[in-house]
């Protein structure tokens, strides 16, 4: 079974064992359809293990210090009512945050699209003369493809979280929010680093310490001398213009603190509208994204302090499709997600097929609402079934297990069900639709008794197409299309009718 | 083509509709903890989440305190100077031998703190509940590479300082939100790696705390 996922692209043989997965044209959009990208991944029995190990470490540590919370819903109640009040007053907002950020020495900056923001990272940086910008990990960077954009101008974007970097190094892609390496075991991390690290030491260990340790030698001098660095950002707080990163490896100082220059890239919705609203942001994201009580490191930041850290500080205040979202009043709500992927961690779906089936930097349930919409035609429509993106919302069992654990109370069952209506309304107009042909067929039938009883003594021949289970399997076109995802009962040799005619008759 | 600005602020309006509904948040979560702030109860909290973390902990009296800062630079067996912050408390750093002072007008370079054994500061706040130390740029907290490079941090938090929750912290920290805060929860670590925790990544691989009592 192929695991191959990606757009095609020539690779060369010593590229295994990591491959093949290359970094698509579009974060948001690669790969094939969700049903085709799933079944492949879950022939991945090395995928399939390291996965579930993964996320059943993370749901227990997680379930743990929540627990610990006595007001942990009423925590959850106002970080939700927050993002709302973020997204009502989101002009005011976005206008007293550049305000607060000016005043404080920081350049704003707005980007329509992942081009423009691409293009103002990549200016800052040749102003500066770099040819190489250290990063913090980051959704919104990733998003907008921000490291292939640089490198297509002759800089080179180094990723210093852990994670990203063991990613960056295999030529991979992230499959998770928090560990985009999740996908990955320590024997494979190790076998990257031999390969791809240079200066890694030939008798490295898989132990998860001496990995970390190499990662820290191999940057130590990367940080000393970054002239420019990279971030996104958790909120940004209209009133003061602060911004916050969260982190654990201590790389996000490294870069937020030693550069001369940074650059924040930061989704539109990542406000919060008071520095006290943090109290409940800062509570709610470590519990649920690390299943930690306190993440090791924050930083917060209000435009440039003389003296101390970044002397020029650039805030890139990014679109790119967020005010299509916000169109649509229920999927709206994708846009309240702080990214801490708890509901990735509990959800059947993602634990089995893993992030890269979902074919976009947002994988998992959040991704599965977020991702269709971000890339969806606006005015709260699906682009039907010609857009792999469209399948995603199918993408669920409708448990309900990720709206339980989101921190911000994001309905994300009802969303699915709403875009996946949008979906087959998307698809109401084409010209063949197999469902539409058979319904109309089953009407025709139906309507008429003399065509029923007819009907049904054709379905009572197919009896025989079953196996000893009365099961069939596999059906000619275009009955393929059903029995390619589930079987189908046989229908029984004589009819309900037929067999109440006959007991009538006996008697 | 009008400009980025008007044009995404256009969207958003556009998108919400004339007069979007005022949202109002309910605040039923807990403002300040049981425990008062620097009683023993909450001391008790704090170093038993900081142990957690993996972080050293000792409490002393002011008296003691200069001996401990000694005692703790000692146990690192590192070579090199002492980072600190030049408006740390002279007095305690009696027991210290090469102590090297870095200020936002006179600052270290990155070679140098790279090089140093550790650093000792203050603290601005300490959180029981989450066993989070809050440094706040202040002249006795120093620049924040300070309390970065060093591969060691020695960091003395007063009883005073220790509040129970994240609420009691952020209400302190927002009356100067301008300053650079760095929020400290043991050594530096990841997850990265199965999910396992690690301690020790690129910030300090080791972080003592001495509660001043």
């Amino acid at each position: 079974m192929s695991t191959f996922l990606g757009i095609p692209r020539r690779r060369e043989a010593d590229d295994e064992p990591f491959g093949p997965l290359p970094h698509p044209h579009e974060p948001l959009r690669w790969g094939e359809s969700f049903p085709r990208a799933a079944k492949a991944a879950l022939g991945n029995t090395q995928l399939r293990r390291n996965l579930a190990h993964a996320t059943t470490t993370i749901r227990d540590k997680r379930a743990r210090v929540v627990a610990e919370v006595p007001d942990w819903e009423a925590l959850r109640d106002a970080g939700s009512a927050v993002k709302q009040q973020v997204l009502a007053e989101l002009p005011e907002l976005l206008a007293r945050l550049e305000q607060s950020v000016t005043e404080r020495g920081g350049v704003v900056h707005w980007a329509r699209d992942a081009d423009e923001a691409n293009r103002i990272v990549a200016q800052i940086a040749e102003a500066k003369g770099a040819d190489e910008v250290v990063k913090i990990k980051s959704m919104a960077t990733q998003e907008i493809g921000l490291n292939e954009a640089l490198a297509a101008r002759g800089i080179a974007a180094i990723e210093t979280d852990l994670a990203e970097l063991i990613v960056q190094l295999a030529d991979d892609m992230p499959s998770h929010f928090l560990v985009p390496a999740i996908h990955r075991n320590r024997t494979e991390i190790r076998d990257i680093f031999l390969a791809r690290m240079a200066g890694a030491p030939a008798d490295l260990s898989d132990a998860p310490r001496e990995l970390a340790t190499a990662a820290r030698e191999h940057l130590r001098r990367k940080f000393l001398s970054a002239k420019v660095a990279v971030s996104g950002a958790n909120f940004g707080v209209a009133d003061t213009g602060t911004v916050a990163v969260v982190e654990s490896e201590g790389n996000g100082r490294m870069c937020l603190t030693l550069p001369e220059t940074l650059v924040t890239v930061m989704g539109i919705e990542k406000l919060v509208p008071t520095f006290t609203d943090l109290e409940v942001f800062l509570q709610l994201l470590p519990r649920s994204s690390t299943g930690e009580r306190m993440n090791p490191y924050t930083s917060l930041w209000t435009g440039v302090t003389p003296g101390d850290g970044p002397q020029e500080f650039h805030l890139i205040l990014l679109d790119n499709g967020r005010t299509k979202v916000l169109e649509d009043e229920v999927g709206r709500a994708a846009l309240h997600c702080i990214r801490c992927s708890a509901c990735l961690n509990v959800c059947p779906v993602y634990e089995r097929v893993g992030g890269h089936a979902y074919g976009s930097v947002y994988p998992g349930p959040i991704g599965a609402i977020l991702t269709p919409q971000l890339t969806g035609p606006s005015g709260a429509q699906s682009a039907g079934h010609d857009d792999p993106n469209a399948s995603l919302p199918f993408a669920s069992t409708l448990c309900g297990a990720c709206y339980e654990v989101c921190p911000v109370k994001i309905d994300i069952p009802s969303i699915l069900v709403d875009l996946r209506a949008r979906a087959v309304d998307a698809d109401r107009g084409r010209l063949v639709d197999p469902v539409a042909a058979a319904m109309k067929a089953a009407s025709w039938a139906m309507s008429d008794a003399g065509r029923f009883a007819g009907a049904e003594r054709a379905a009572a021949l197919t009896h025989r197409v079953g196996g000893k289970d009365h099961v069939v399997r596999r059906l000619p076109y275009p009955g393929s299309l059903w029995t390619g995802s589930r079987d189908l009962p046989v229908p029984a040799s004589r009819s309900f009718r037929r067999w109440w005619a006959d007991r009538k008759e006996s008697e | 083509m009008s400009d980025a600005r008007s044009e995404i602020l256009i969207r958003i309006r556009a998108a919400l509709g004339p007069d979007p509904a005022p949202v109002e948040v309910p605040r039923a979560y807990r403002t300040a903890g049981d425990l008062a702030p620097g009683s023993p109860e909450a001391i008790d909290l704090l170093e038993d989440r900081l142990l957690d973390y993996k972080a050293h902990v000792r409490r002393v009296s002011a008296d003691e305190l200069p001996a401990a800062i000694a005692q703790a630079v000692a146990d690192l067996g590192a070579e090199g100077p002492v980072v600190v912050p030049d408006g740390l408390d002279p007095a305690w750093l009696t027991g210290l031998a090469d102590v090297v002072a870095d200020s936002r007008t006179a600052p270290r370079s990155n070679a140098e703190l790279d090089a140093a054994a550790a650093v000792v500061t203050a603290a601005r706040v300490a959180i029981a509940d989450t066993g989070t130390i809050v440094l706040d740029g202040e002249p006795d907290q120093g620049r924040r590479a300070i309390s970065l490079v060093p591969d060691a941090h020695v960091c003395v938090v007063r009883a005073d300082q220790v509040v129970q929750t994240v609420p009691e912290a952020v209400r302190l920290l927002a009356e100067h939100p301008a300053r650079p805060q760095t929020w400290v929860s043991g050594p530096s670590a990841t997850s990265d790696i199965e999910l396992s925790r690690v301690e020790g990544v690129h910030g300090p691989r080791t972080l003592h705390v001495l509660l001043v009592v």
